[in-house]
């Protein structure tokens, strides 16, 4: 259930001297409100994530060991390396195991994005995450408050401006890890899109940045997992976060 | 779960998050990647999906992009890469293409024979799975006009090719009769040189570097792909076209 809010209570112990005390035979147990929670994460969202912060793993990890192979931008004659990646942060061991991942694994993580889009359109849940021109007013306050310790503006909605921001950036980088994948793997075939990058020799240096922009994403991303604490990082395990802000 | 009342005891509260949490488990399936004995056949399987899949991409009559003379990699700032030695020692003198399988005419055929075809001129790109890619002219004659006056049988499914270096590799039909696919005796306009692939190689816009096999010495056409290639055989993709 999409959008649901619940209390949590608690029944009243029932506590036999006070009872005595008070003359209350006929009163029923009176649920204590302990708490609140809110339904903020579908189940299509939570598997998507998760299933997409695996294959963005090894998708990073295998790439990283692909362009190991050669580590430049420039001319194959003479061969400037632009930066020697470790081994030991890399997924597939040589080439050819590095392109099974990443072969194997662009599938998995392509079927999830496509998969989610089409589930926050369809459900109407993308409101939830599509920062618009609504949202502008909010950015500065929530700027203000996260780097300069302004106060915190009131809640109203699971994400603030600032989130909003940051999670549509994060899927239309994306869709451009995909599109940019595309042109590199098959840029006869997909000749516009290679086109569109300025040829493949470009296509390979846009996909190596927007995985770089994609990486910036998940760092902050986890450095806000950590801040905000135990139950929001339930809740995108359970869809359900306890004692929103809002 | 249905959540009637907007009230929740505690206790049932947790259960609904486990009930959450357990939906997830589909997630775990991806751990079998994890397990050894199953990830090579799982990867295994992914390549081949993706090879499946480039094969339906594969459009027989759209052509690679093409580039001016301007665009072109200087001659000698064209990689020379093979897999064992950069010059197998081919002696031109008694060289021949050694042609079989599925054909009207097999046997013995020489250089001149295939420059007697229709010669073809591309500047093209060249894409070497390494990453790197280089703009090369290359000149030869249509794999596929050479497939007519051998007489291949239209329903074979493969070409493969042996090369004096021992190395080999095949293609799949509609690549082999691709208007861009060259079995290639030049480049920039001169006979090809030894560390390129003299006096034969293929040159195939639409794939990877390693299937454009160099030094040429067999070409056999077939229904059964019976030897791959030498890189497909260390794990790489088959159809890697481009």
């Amino acid at each position: 259930m999409s959008g649901g809010v619940i209390e949590i209570i608690q029944a009243k112990v029932k506590d036999k001297d006070k009872d005595k005390d008070k003359d209350n035979d006929g009163e029923q147990e009176v649920p204590v409100v302990v708490g609140r929670a809110v339904y903020e994460h579908p189940l299509v969202v939570r598997l998507c994530h998760w299933i997409n912060a695996v294959a963005l793993f090894v998708m990073v990890g295998s790439g990283l060991q692909i362009f190991r192979a050669f580590p430049s931008f420039g001319a194959k004659i003479p061969q400037k390396d632009l930066l020697h990646w470790p081994k030991a942060f890399a997924i597939g061991g040589w080439l050819g195991g590095a392109l099974q991942w990443h072969l194997t694994f662009m599938w998995i993580y392509t079927a999830t994005g496509v998969f989610y889009l089409g589930y926050q359109l369809f459900s109407g849940n993308y409101r939830q995450v599509l920062f618009t021109h609504r949202d502008v007013p909010g950015v500065w306050p929530m700027v203000k408050h996260y780097f300069f310790f302004g106060p915190k503006p009131s809640a109203r909605e699971a994400y603030n401006p600032l989130q909003k921001h940051a999670y549509t950036s994060a899927i239309i980088l994306g869709v451009l890890s995909v599109l940019t994948g595309c042109a590199v793997w098959k840029p006869v075939q997909f000749s516009w899109l290679a086109w569109m990058m300025g040829g493949f020799h470009y296509a390979r240096i846009w996909h190596f940045a927007v995985m770089w922009a994609i990486l910036l994403f998940v760092l902050g991303h986890l450095v806000m997992v950590i801040l905000h604490g135990w139950n929001n990082f339930v809740s995108m395990l359970t869809g359900w976060k306890k004692d929103p802000e809002y | 779960m249905k959540i009637r009342d907007r009230k929740l005891d505690e206790k049932k509260f947790r259960q609904v998050g486990r009930r959450e949490l357990l939906k997830l488990t589909p997630v775990l399936a991806l751990g079998a990647f994890a397990i050894p004995s199953l990830q090579e056949s799982l990867l295994k399987k992914g390549l081949g999906f993706s090879d499946w899949a480039s094969a339906r991409l594969f459009r027989s009559g759209h052509l690679a992009a093409t580039f001016d003379n301007a665009d072109l990699t200087p001659f000698a700032k064209f990689p020379i890469n093979g897999y064992d030695v950069d010059d197998p020692g081919v002696i031109f003198e008694n060289w021949t293409l050694t042609v079989s399988g599925a054909v009207q005419k097999p046997g013995e055929y020489t250089l001149a024979q295939v420059q007697a075809l229709p010669r073809f001129r591309q500047n093209t790109r060249h894409i070497c799975v390494e990453g790197w890619d280089v703009i090369g002219r290359f000149g030869g004659a249509r794999l596929s006009d050479f497939l007519q006056l051998i007489g291949a049988d239209p329903t074979a499914r493969f070409i493969t090719v042996n090369c004096a270096d021992d190395y080999y590799e095949s293609l799949d039909m509609a690549t082999a009769l691709h208007p861009q696919t060259l079995l290639c005796y030049e480049m920039y306009e001169r006979p090809l040189t030894r560390e390129h692939g003299a006096p034969l190689r293929l040159q195939t816009p639409t794939k990877i570097g390693y299937k454009q096999a160099k030094y040429l010495t067999n070409l056999k056409v077939t229904h059964v792909l019976d030897k791959v290639g030498y890189w497909e055989d260390q794990g790489y993709s088959w159809f890697y076209g481009l």
